[in-house]
């Protein structure tokens, strides 16, 4: 326990350099570093990797696992980009499992329901699959290895005519690995 | 692609012994206050020599581009005189026998060319309504001719320009709803003579024509990122006018004198509106800025406006701005918990055809530029992506039916009447309306 306080303030002097090494590292109430800003974007507020930030939801997945465990798909609300809890806790794992895995690269593809216009489901596919990426950087993986691209409607998962349940399931970003030898 | 067919106009020689075209000719359909009764008009061809079956195809089409407007019908009344191509034309005839406009022609059709001659008859006036006509073509372009010859009736009767020989690209539908197969096609506006562009290999989006009609633009997937391609409709060869595979680029729109481009760009998750020149697609800038999404860009015909669709209000809207992003103004208001969406500026610049989502559904509709005058022109569908006839009295738009997932197309009067499909056997969307062909 010594040891990981220890590192911590290492960190935090490393990455601060104006704070004096002995600064008390403040606890509190789990923030969620993203806030909805205009137009419903998902806007990044702070670094989920500094105490205090720490972010709900379980965040380990099991060595060796396939990637399929960590669940690859997290969904959104209508017209939304933000990331529910439920989102955020498939992520961690996400980030874990891309941890766990150093060589393999990212693809998010974002996608939207069939409501709405074609070209601004394809940008609204686009800031979902972006909130997602944001997202596993600020858990830590290098954003080198994730690209992103948009689908709009043109890939939905289920066929919906307009049922409101079944639209859900559509609004998504799917994160897909592949291995070194694939390249990004 | 069809060899463009060089059509020959040759009105003087035509005119002859027949009167001078006459002033304010009564004959006259005013579209724009929606026609309850169509006109009676009589078409009356011969073969002038080796039309045979040609000349009822031909004569079939005329009639169609016709009728399809919803202005006239095709009289053919029992007690009709008789009429020929070279003779008068018994007025109190073809009075008494109901048909108001006559159309009396010649086909004659060798082993290389299709010629079509016509005169247009106002019954009530009893004179010719314009000179004769003559249309020269290559014998495969008898369907170019014989719009030809539609379209000058229809002009000269509406005062209107006409639409018949005109181009549109679609995207051609196949397979599931989840793993469509897309590719862009042209056919000619009725729905004949499809050519496809690009192959079913990869996801193809949105096709947008030129002013000149000789490029179509379109977006694709084939790198992995959406990017614009720009395709040469004659030699049916693609190139990429953006490459840049951090940033979605897409919705272009050529400007109304064919040197810019109007597109959306993503970036970081953010999508702009840019601009950039034909000439020199490798330079190009944004016009909007902020975190909301701003897409679907088009122009007013003068060039001077760009009409655009963003969510920067927290829902869907439609903005006017000029054509350097400067005077944003919102124009759509309508409540009711939908948005609007993919707005196509009238080559008349006196409407602006828009996507309006409902909860229900989606429907399409006109309003003036500056938002007022909202008028829907569909109810209760899948209704989306207007594209305008050349002479903006015409909409093309995408209907899609909820209980087989598939799209065609349908056609609508801006006053709402005559909504019809299109004859086209393809599932299609996202149709645009080309130019009227030289």
């Amino acid at each position: 326990m010594r040891v990981t306080v220890t590192l911590i303030a290492a960190v935090l002097a490393l990455s601060a350099c104006n704070m004096p090494n002995d600064t008390p590292v403040a606890s509190g109430p789990v923030t969620d570093p993203y806030t909805t800003g205009a137009g419903g974007v998902a806007v990044y507020r702070g670094d989920v990797n500094l105490a205090g930030n720490r972010l709900p939801g379980a965040d380990t997945v099991a060595a060796g696992a396939d990637f399929a465990a960590a669940g690859a798909t997290v969904y959104f609300a209508e017209a939304q980009a933000t990331l529910s809890e439920e989102a955020r806790a498939t992520l961690s794992r996400q980030a874990a499992w891309l941890a766990q895995n150093a060589g393999f690269t990212a693809t998010v593809e974002g996608h939207a329901d069939e409501p709405g216009t074609r070209e601004f489901n394809l940008a609204l596919g686009a800031r979902r699959a972006t909130s997602v990426q944001e997202y596993l950087v600020a858990k830590g993986v290098e954003a080198a290895r994730i690209r992103t691209v948009s689908f709009g409607k043109e890939r939905p998962a289920s066929i919906c005519a307009s049922e409101a349940s079944c639209l859900g399931r559509n609004r998504r970003a799917v994160t897909i690995v592949a291995p070194p030898a694939a390249g990004v | 692609m069809m060899r463009r067919a060089a059509l020959a106009l040759l009105a003087a020689g035509l005119v002859g012994p027949l009167p001078a075209l006459a002033q304010d000719a009564p004959l006259r359909i005013e579209i724009t206050e929606g026609v309850v009764r169509p006109m009676p008009v009589t078409l009356r061809f011969e073969d002038a020599g080796g039309a045979g079956d040609l000349m009822t195809d031909i004569t079939a089409i005329i009639a169609d581009d016709l009728q399809g407007t919803g202005l006239f019908e095709m009289a053919e009344p029992e007690a009709a005189p008789v009429s020929r191509f070279d003779r008068t034309v018994d007025y109190i005839g073809w009075k008494a026998a109901g048909t108001e406009a006559l159309i009396t022609g010649q086909v004659t059709v060798d082993d290389d060319t299709v010629m079509l001659r016509f005169r247009l008859f106002d019954v009530f006036a009893g004179q010719p309504l314009g000179d004769g006509m003559q249309f020269v073509s290559p014998r495969e372009g008898w369907r170019r001719a014989a719009h030809k010859v539609a379209d000058q009736i229809y002009a000269r009767i509406t005062g209107e320009t006409p639409y018949f020989d005109s181009r549109i690209a679609f995207i051609g539908e196949s397979g599931s709803a989840t793993e469509r197969v897309k590719r862009v096609g042209v056919m000619d506006y009725d729905g004949a003579g499809v050519k496809w562009l690009t192959s079913k290999d990869d996801l193809v989006l949105s096709p947008r024509f030129s002013p000149d009609g000789q490029t179509v633009l379109y977006t694709s997937f084939a790198s992995g990122v959406p990017q614009i391609m720009s395709l040469d409709v004659e030699t049916v060869t693609s190139t990429a006018l953006t490459r840049d595979p951090r940033a979605m680029s897409f919705a272009p729109r050529f400007s109304p004198d064919g040197k810019w481009i109007a597109f959306s760009r993503e970036s970081g998750g953010n999508t702009d509106i840019w601009i950039m020149e034909v000439a020199n697609p490798s330079f190009a800038k944004p016009i909007t800025l902020g975190p909301a999404i701003d897409t679907a860009p088009s122009w007013s015909p003068d060039g001077r406006h760009i009409v655009f669709e963003s969510d920067r209000s927290g829902s869907s809207q439609l903005y006017t701005m000029r054509a350097d992003g400067s005077e944003p103004t919102r124009i759509s208001f309508g409540d009711g918990g939908g948005g609007y969406g993919e707005p196509a500026w009238s080559p008349r610049g006196d409407r602006i055809a828009f996507t309006r989502h409902t909860k229900e559904g989606s429907a399409i509709g006109v309003m003036r530029p500056d938002g007022s005058g909202e008028d829907l022109l569909s109810e209760g569908g899948r209704d989306s992506g207007p594209s305008w006839a050349p002479n903006g009295r015409v909409l093309i738009f995408t209907r899609l039916n909820p209980e087989d997932e598939v799209s065609h197309l349908h056609s609508v009067d801006i006053t709402g009447r005559n909504m019809r499909p299109v004859a086209l056997n393809d599932a299609a969307s996202d149709p645009a309306w080309g130019p009227l062909l030289p």
